[in-house]
């Protein structure tokens, strides 16, 4: 079933550029990240994380 | 894309041909880190280009040659896509290979510092999202919508033309400059290339311009709420939706950012629909606002909103905005090709060569290419271009796309904005626009012209109109128009009756109806301009209403009290994205709902924007007064900020007042100071941007900004002078002050007209001042950016403030769909790229079957 396999992959697509667009992955990739670096503390939990990500935000300047 | 599965390197390499060896750039260490420009020119390809090039040339020739009667706006459409087209595969690209020369070795800010937070490479589709977002807001809807009056050509051609040549130049270079400046803000690169005189006079000028830009655009705000019940609960709803957002992510599921951002996009259309019970129901009165109280709610709602912390309020706002901004593209798009409506208005009309203009004053040139700012060449994309976008870049290659290409997006807006405006039937759209007092002289002007109404429907004939039989008419008299004016300045009070606002709104329809008979414009077959609309009848046939009875109809159909004199370009738009969108989604019922959708979403991008900016200059003022006093650089420091952020909100505040009080129509008499505002930063955005082509040495090249900033600076400059020095009373500030002056002295018995008149005092000048102040400041950096040019090319200095180049080690597509080669590559890079550049890069690929692990 080629055309229900295109749609499914179609909407998967849609979804994943929704969610990067809306910023949902960033807790996975800090996490992804975070194992690649070797700290020696614990990585944030994911309210902690999303608590720093907010507070530290830049602030960008939107137009009309 | 099964054929990119990662595999072992050897067999990933092996997969290259040796033709395609040759194409990859290698960094020191071997890793791929671009693809060598190689594309040839084969049969096909120059097949498809020719194709495309003939049928933007078939679509210029149906608007603007051949423009008969029916000129379908899906030519609009036509035009414009296929001009982008060539314009981002050979203007850009020969941009790209002349003054920005990307270079794959190089790294980006974003993968040099790639800390995760404001510095993180994003893929190329996503942070394009991002940018598009952050650059288009109402501001593409309004301004061609306004520019309707001139007729639908000029408005085309300009926001085509313009975008091609000047607002995606402008964009695509700042980012592409800021970008090699480790993402450095236009205040910074003024200082740095300009000198510290013109760039500090270049940063105070776009600070106060930033003003003026957030007073119209909340003024616009305003008009769309004033007098509605409906827009005002549902528009005031998004408040609290936004909080209940904002506490989501805090506390119950934090990160959940598309889920609560669906819940709250489900709650603000239920907002929407709510909206009908409560404009019919007993809380309806309490709820159809004055101007002026509108005024004050927007003042209040911006210093909390800037004062709160951002995760409360500004965050889940943004994310609401972002969401709506998709949807509403991909809405006016299917509506426009779907139902493909006829433009009304004619091609070129009286307005573009005289001053007569209601919506706004002034000829074709200049003010044409001051009212389209965003869509055709906008400053303020400058600050967003060199804000955030350039920390997230991943190859200095992909700025062409998200530069360009994002502001050919915008225009895309601007365009399908236009097509709506000028469907709608060219009397409705002038009776929308033009300020009550305006309409009133017209009406005065049709006393004198003989013209006759039908008191029991309203209905108009002008003179040589003939007639029906059984009608009675009257002439149209002076005392009846005092009559109107009476009735309707009653109905504005904010102590008015429900009896008397309705009255007012019935006084307004009828003088409307009349006014507009009287501009002197003709619509597309060559008519006056005469209000009509299409009304159902009991068993689906449709007849057509006139005049004073076709206003009554088309503000019950959109759910208002009355949609005459809602001057500001968003509800016009409404009218006219509700009369197409009902055709295909919902029928006649919908209307109302599609009608408050789009005052909704106009509202949402215009609050994130004032919110968004109060917040920034409260910041960038922060630091000013700090210098000096060092305490108010502390952010912690409240009193500090509460002061800051309530000094930001009184300078626009002040000039919202003024401009809703205005007793000649705020968007009339500030639209132009809003558009000269915005098109000045944009001058000074060219300016530092030329700065840096002389210094970087492409002397040869450096006609590619000059050619936008010697335009815009031509463009900006008349429409200044003229508003300050123009004896024509319809243009120039001071002219206006010195009549009103005089009309103080003449309205000496009268306090109603003396109040009038004062009031115009004191507004024409402040905009006569403020006016002298942006020429005066632009004139400053535009000599000292002219010195330094002539100095450089003089002493032959090449010095460059960018960062020292810094080896590139990340690999990454350039254009939004990748090449077989790239894709390619993309799979050799999984497997040998740096781990920290790849960590938690969520690929489209992980998410499809056949990576499911």
């Amino acid at each position: 079933m080629p055309v229900v396999t295109q749609v499914v992959r179609a909407g998967k697509a849609v979804a994943w550029y929704v969610r990067e667009l809306m910023g949902d992955t960033a807790y996975q990739r800090y996490l992804a990240r975070f194992a690649v670096e070797h700290h020696d503390h614990e990585p944030l939990s994911e309210r902690e994380f999303w608590r720093q990500r907010i507070d530290n935000q830049p602030m960008d300047s939107r137009c009309c | 894309m099964s054929t990119t599965t990662p595999g072992p390197l050897a067999a990933i390499k092996a997969r290259y041909t040796d033709l395609e060896n040759n194409y990859i750039i290698r960094n020191k260490q071997g890793i791929p880190v671009g693809i060598a420009p190689h594309q040839k020119w084969t049969p096909w390809r120059i097949v498809l280009w020719v194709c495309i090039a003939l049928l933007g040339a078939v679509g210029w020739l149906m608007l603007a040659v051949i423009r008969g009667e029916q000129v379908n706006t899906l030519w609009f459409v036509v035009a414009a896509v296929c001009s982008y087209a060539i314009a981002y595969r050979f203007y850009a690209l020969f941009i790209q290979r002349k003054i920005m020369r990307p270079d794959a070795l190089r790294a980006t800010p974003a993968e040099r510092v790639n800390n995760g937070q404001d510095f993180d490479p994003t893929d190329r589709r996503v942070l394009y999202g991002h940018h598009f977002a952050a650059i288009a807001g109402a501001g593409p809807l309004v301004g061609p919508v306004l520019s309707a009056q001139m007729g639908y050509l000029p408005g085309t051609i300009w926001i085509i033309v313009g975008v091609c040549l000047a607002g995606a130049v402008q964009d695509m270079l700042v980012l592409f400059f800021s970008m090699r400046r480790g993402g450095r803000s236009l205040g910074q690169m003024a200082i740095d290339e300009i000198g510290k005189v013109g760039g500090t006079v270049a940063m105070i000028g776009v600070f106060i311009m930033l003003m003026i830009v957030l007073a119209v655009l909340a003024l616009i705000c305003v008009n769309a709420m004033t007098g509605s019940p409906w827009s005002v609960w549902s528009i005031g709803l998004t408040i609290p939706i936004a909080l209940l957002m904002g506490l989501y992510l805090r506390y119950i599921r934090p990160g959940k950012v598309s889920e609560i951002s669906i819940i709250g996009f489900v709650l603000l259309i239920l907002a929407i629909i709510s909206g009908n019970w409560i404009s019919h129901s007993g809380i309806a009165n309490a709820l159809s606002l004055s101007g002026v109280q509108l005024s004050w709610a927007v003042v209040l709602y911006g210093f909390f909103a800037a004062v709160l912390p951002v995760w409360l309020l500004l965050t889940p706002r943004d994310y609401l905005s972002t969401f709506m901004k998709v949807g509403t593209i991909v809405i006016l798009a299917i509506g426009i090709v779907a139902v493909r409506p006829i433009a009304q208005t004619a091609a070129v009309s009286t307005f573009a060569h005289n001053t007569a203009g209601p919506v706004f004053a002034g000829a074709l040139f200049p003010f044409l290419f001051i009212t389209i700012a965003c869509g055709a060449l906008s400053g303020m994309h400058a600050t967003v271009a060199s804000g955030t976008t350039p920390k997230m870049i991943q190859k200095e290659g992909q700025a062409r796309m998200i530069g360009y290409g994002g502001m050919l997006m915008e225009s895309f807006v601007a365009i399908m904005a236009l097509a709506a405006a000028v469907s709608l039937n060219v009397g409705t759209y002038f009776a929308m626009n033009t300020s009550t007092a305006t309409i009133m002289t017209l009406a005065t002007k049709a006393a004198n012209d003989g013209v006759q109404i039908d008191q029991s429907t309203g209905a108009v004939y002008t003179p040589g109109q003939t007639v029906p039989s059984g009608t009675t008419t009257v002439p149209v008299t002076t005392d009846m128009v005092k009559q109107w004016t009476t009735t309707i300045a009653a109905g504005t009070l904010a102590s008015a009756t429900p009896a008397e606002k309705s009255a007012a709104d019935d006084a307004k329809a009828a003088s409307a109806a009349v006014a507009v008979t009287q501009l002197g414009v003709v619509d597309a077959k060559g008519d006056r301009p005469k209000v009509t609309w299409d009304q159902p009848e009991s068993g689906g046939a449709t007849i057509t209403v006139y005049d004073k009875a076709a206003l009554e109809q088309i503000a019950s159909d959109v759910g208002e009290q009355s949609i005459v004199s809602r001057t500001g370009g968003a509800p016009t738009l409404a009218v006219a994205m509700a009369n197409i969108l009902h055709r295909i989604f919902g029928g006649r019922a919908m209307m109302s709902f599609w009608y408050h959708f789009a005052v909704m979403f106009e509202a949402l991008f215009i609050l994130s924007a004032v919110d968004a900016v109060t917040r920034v200059t409260r910041f960038q003022l922060s630091d000013a007064i700090g210098n000096l006093v060092p305490k108010f650089k502390q952010p912690s420091w409240r009193i500090g900020a509460w002061a800051c952020t309530a000094v930001v909100v009184a300078c626009w505040g002040s000039l919202l007042l003024m401009g809703v009080t205005d007793p000649r129509g705020g968007i009339q008499t500030l639209y132009p100071l809003f558009g000269i505002a915005n098109q000045l930063i944009a001058a000074i955005a060219l300016m530092i941007v030329t700065v840096m082509v002389t210094r970087k040495g492409y002397h040869k090249w450096i006609w590619i900004p000059i050619v936008p900033l010697v335009w815009d600076v031509s463009t900006t400059f008349t429409a200044s002078v003229q508003k300050i020095f123009s004896s024509d009373p319809a243009l120039g500030y001071w002219k206006q002050w010195s009549n009103a002056r005089a009309a103080v002295t003449a309205a000496a018995g009268d306090p109603s007209q003396l109040a009038i008149a004062n009031a115009t005092v004191r507004n024409t000048f402040i905009q006569g001042s403020l006016s002298i102040l942006f020429l005066a400041m632009s004139l400053t950096v535009l000599i000292c950016a002219i010195i330094r040019v002539v100095n450089t090319i003089k002493n032959k200095d090449t010095f460059t403030s960018e960062d020292p180049p810094v080896e590139s080690k990340l690999f990454a597509p350039v254009q939004f769909l990748p090449s077989a080669l790239e894709k390619k590559v993309e799979a050799e890079f999984e497997q040998v790229g740096d781990p920290a550049l790849l960590a938690g890069h969520v690929s489209l690929k992980d998410h499809e079957p056949a990576a499911a692990k």
